[in-house]
């Protein structure tokens, strides 16, 4: 089993790279091909894990970063990565008839199949550096997903604003699992769990918890970052369906339930988790309340799923970490459905708003059916896994160490929403007066229905028997988030309790909330406190200062005037060199005697002192050029004489280069005419050029002044044959010991060329017009 | 203005010799002054000496690939010289490996020199790049007498 942790892993990069070279209608078998092979995959270790056991694997490690990489398969990683993989399997094959034709199917395939090896690695990954590249490869994959219809300005606001609130949450993220990085020692997630003491002693274990927080909050779109989660519903259905439901925003419920053994026992860690997941939840319901876009009243009451879930895990009893993996398999189950429903009718109807659509029962009755079948589950009604889900929810709120009241108060408010919601989805959807729509609706290709009926009838079939997924999946998983062997028994019928009684009454306040939908919806869409107060619109001023804060000092800094340009790096690196130098009080010349020392080699310098006086005099450029190709023959020279021929002969090469290439540009650049600075102009300038050149000449000095150090010169020259079999030194320093700084050197070169082409070619397109 | 019979006739000539010189350049570089370095440069002008006497389309046509491709096919092959050693020896990149006698022939190989041509290619297609696109840019502009359709700064 070992070994195939590292194929759960890469399969999904691997399909992505071969479906980047196939036909669009292969790449979707391929994909749900891989997607399915992984899901055999994590469920053949169902029964290793089940009994408690954990999985590991070498992968990725960076020992001289003391990263060790690694990879770790246990209840917690398997329940992520079965729903990862099952899910997306029939995502795969929905995506297939659901973007037929379109011509950017393949592309979203191929970054979808990347999103899935990254959401892989990611719940796998035993590494904190490890977990967080993954992490951010989905928030990466979630930008391109979302901006698919990358000609609607809309799409790219939300795909910008979903990379935005992710990414900036990424980097809270980063910062907090460094700092409990080092508390721990380690980089490893089993490490930190079991150096939890001194993670919790470390000083700054506080902000570092709160920055983790943080982190999987933005990427959970909890409260008050929930926002971006409805925008990033501009994605194709297949897309929001399996990143921004069913998996990529669960990765920040998978952190805080993996990091839950190390911080349960904290206040800040358990009050904030449950009062943040309490708000999320009952303001995604209410907001769900407003919407009649059928996708955007999902991605609220998804927002209300997640919320439920940080909710549960910041509560202490052992039943809540029962609870909280019961209702993520439950809400994935159905939520799944819904979507891929949701993108049927919109795909056969053609129209998505729910107040203009109804009586779809007759047109497309597989589709209402998987719609039922998912709706008595999303409401939590008997025999269907949502009831188990629910009636869990209800026995942890209640037995609660603090807030019982409140708690049970929320819960029912959102669990009488849900049912409300399901019932709009399912009922008024599907019966009631037919609505005439722009398409004649009829059921889909089945790869289109198999899924959502697929998802939506193994929540008819895990609520008939609890116990299947109870001791199968949720015992292991609730068992790693609790840190302790967890008591799992999920059973359907408790008998008549307080808590059947909290049910029956949640479905009648649903049912009578659902009775006034009608009414209240346009109520609600229609106040505007919402839009005035949410922090969607401190998102939008803060971008919009940023952006209007940049422009201004960029129209400062980058005025367009190369002079200008040239003359701040003179000054700057003048006056750093000279302030330098007084600061350290460097200042030294090395003895008159050896001024005065006579040496032939001095005529070149004089070369170069007359070409220099002949560049700042000259009266045109190309007199200028000429003069400083002097100076560059001049240089040469001296290289040559000083013993170093190697740098001469490519000073040679690089004059006579410059020489030819100005020669053949020289009609085009404006370097025939005169001088035409004015006097104060050019005194301006030649200050700049005397504090530079005078800065450099007394670094020089100084450096001739101090005693030389020959230890370098010494060891590359006695090392280059002996280690690097070549009597050229300065060759061998170039191509072997320092080979990387000459690699990204190249690199410069080649990219400064683009730069330069891309130039030349824009300049060309304009005097073309 | 045409460049005369003479240089175009001889242009072969100008490209061909300093290629050679080039690649003798690039090969004694280990031991004696030269290398990749030097020679891409050395390349490149001798690619320019034939762009100047023929003009720059047919320069362009005579290397086949683009000169871009050329740089980032360099910067490539010196990537990739670096990957052995991380399957052998200690294992870090870019420690060059070297077979003294490959078959028994007593001539050193290494990936040195694979890094070195990447060098050699890299940097004669950063100047290539540079100065075709200098004289496509000057062959192809519009009359230069004409004022209106000079290039203009956008931000002037």
């Amino acid at each position: 089993m070992t070994g195939l942790l590292p194929v759960i892993v890469l399969a999904g990069f691997a399909g992505a790279a071969l479906m980047a070279v196939v036909s669009a209608s292969w790449a979707a078998r391929i994909a749900a091909v891989t997607a399915a092979a992984v899901f055999v995959l994590a469920a053949g270790a169902i029964a290793e894990v089940g009994v408690g056991m954990t999985v590991q694997a070498p992968f990725w490690s960076v020992p001289s970063l003391g990263i060790g990489g690694g990879l770790v398969l246990d209840g917690l990683s398997l329940i992520f990565a079965l729903l990862i993989s099952g899910i997306g399997a029939l995502v795969f094959l929905y995506s297939g008839q659901y973007l037929k034709g379109d011509p950017r199917q393949r592309r979203v395939l191929v970054v979808l199949s990347l999103f899935m090896g990254a959401m892989l690695g990611a719940v796998l990954a035993d590494d904190i550096i490890l977990l967080f590249v993954f992490w951010e490869i989905t928030s990466l994959a979630s930008y391109l997903l979302v901006g698919t219809d990358s000609t609607n300005a809309n799409a790219r606001k939300a795909a910008l604003k979903a990379l935005l609130v992710t990414g900036g949450g990424g980097l809270a993220l980063l910062a907090g699992l460094i700092l409990v990085g080092m508390a721990a020692g380690t980089t490893s997630i089993s490490g930190i769990i079991a150096a939890r003491e001194a993670v919790l002693a470390h000083p700054v274990a506080m902000p570092a918890m709160l920055l983790i927080i943080l982190g999987c909050f933005t990427k959970s779109a909890q409260v008050p970052f929930h926002f971006w989660l409805p925008a990033a519903m501009a994605a194709p259905t297949p897309v929001s369906a399996y990143l921004h439901s069913a998996t990529m925003v669960k990765l920040g419920i998978y952190l805080l339930a993996r990091l839950n053994p190390v911080y349960a026992d904290e206040m800040v860690w358990q009050s904030v988790l449950t009062w943040f997941g309490l708000a999320t939840a009952t303001a995604g319901a209410v907001l769900a309340l407003r919407e009649s876009d059928l996708k955007s009243v999902l991605a609220y009451t998804t927002v209300t799923a997640l919320g439920t879930l940080v909710l549960l895990i910041g509560l202490a009893p052992d039943v809540s970490a029962t609870a909280a993996m019961t209702f993520l398999i439950v809400h994935a189950l159905y939520k799944a459905a819904f979507f891929l429903l949701a993108g049927i009718v919109d795909h056969k109807t053609g129209v998505r708003d729910l107040t203009a659509l109804g009586g779809l029962y007759k047109a497309m009755p597989i589709t209402a059916a998987a719609a039922v079948l998912a709706a008595l589950s999303m409401a939590g009604l008997p025999p269907f896994v949502g009831f188990v889900g629910k009636e869990l929810l209800y026995a942890s709120t209640m037995e609660a160490d603090f807030g019982t009241e409140l708690l049970l108060i929320g819960g029912f408010v959102v669990n009488a929403t849900m049912v409300a919601i399901a019932g709009v989805l399912s009922y008024r959807l599907f019966f009631g007066p037919r609505m005439p729509t722009p398409k004649v609706p009829k059921d889909p290709h089945w790869t289109m229905y198999g899924g959502p009926v697929l998802l939506a009838a193994l929540g008819l079939v895990a609520g008939g028997m609890p116990e299947l997924i109870g001791g199968a999946l949720v015992q292991p998983a609730a068992s790693v988030m609790l840190g302790h062997p967890a008591d799992v028994t999920l059973k359907l019928w408790h008998g008549f309790n307080v808590l059947l009684a909290l049910s029956a009454a949640t479905v009648a306040a649903g049912g009578v909330l659902f009775a006034q939908w009608k009414r209240l919806h346009p109520r609600l869409s229609r106040a505007s406190l919402f839009e005035r107060a949410g922090p969607s619109r401190a998102y939008d001023s803060l971008l919009a200062d940023t952006i209007a804060g940049c422009e201004a000092v960029t129209a400062r800094i980058q005025h367009g005037s190369l002079a200008g340009y040239l003359r701040t790096l003179f000054l700057t690196a003048g006056l750093a060199l000279l302030g330098t130098l007084l600061l350290r009080q460097g200042f030294a010349a090395p003895p008159l005697e050896e001024w005065l020392a006579v040496d032939p080699r001095a005529l070149a310098f004089l070369l170069i002192a007359i070409g220099a006086a002949a560049t700042a005099f000259a009266g045109t450029f190309l007199a200028a050029i000429i003069a400083m190709g002097l100076v560059g023959f001049a240089t040469a020279v001296v290289f040559l004489t000083f013993g170093a021929p190697d740098v001469a002969f490519t000073q040679f090469a690089v004059e006579t280069l410059m020489v030819v290439i100005l020669a053949a540009a020289i009609v085009r650049l404006p370097i025939s005419g005169a001088d035409s600075r004015a006097l104060p102009r050019k005194l301006k300038d030649g200050a700049v050029a005397l504090v530079t050149g005078g800065a450099v000449t007394a670094v020089l000095l100084a450096v001739l002044a101090a005693d030389f150090d020959p230890r370098l010169g010494e060891w590359f020259g006695a090392a280059s044959v002996a280690e690097a079999h070549g009597r050229n030194v300065v060759n061998v320093i170039l191509v072997d010991f320092r080979a990387l700084d000459t690699l990204g050197e190249i690199m410069v070169l080649a990219i400064s060329a683009f730069a330069i082409a891309a130039l030349l070619r824009a300049g060309k397109k304009e005097t073309a017009q | 203005m045409k460049p005369s019979l003479i240089l175009r006739t001889s242009a072969p000539i100008l490209l061909f010799l300093p290629l050679a010189v080039s690649l003798y350049v690039l090969l004694r570089g280990h031991n004696e002054p030269g290398g990749g370095f030097l020679g891409g440069l050395v390349a490149a002008s001798g690619v320019l000496f034939f762009a100047v006497a023929r003009g720059a389309v047919e320069a362009r046509t005579v290397l086949r690939v683009p000169p871009i491709g050329l740089a980032a096919g360099g910067v490539l092959i010196a990537m990739l010289s670096g990957l052995p050693a991380l399957f052998a020896g200690d294992g870090a990149y870019l420690t060059h490996l070297w077979a003294m006698e490959p078959l028994g022939i007593p001539l050193p190989l290494s990936t040195t020199l694979i890094f070195d041509i990447g060098v050699y290619l890299t940097v004669m297609g950063v100047a290539c790049t540079i100065f075709l696109a200098l004289l496509r840019w000057q062959e192809d502009g519009p009359d230069a007498a004409d004022p209106a359709a000079r290039p203009t700064n956008p931000q002037a």
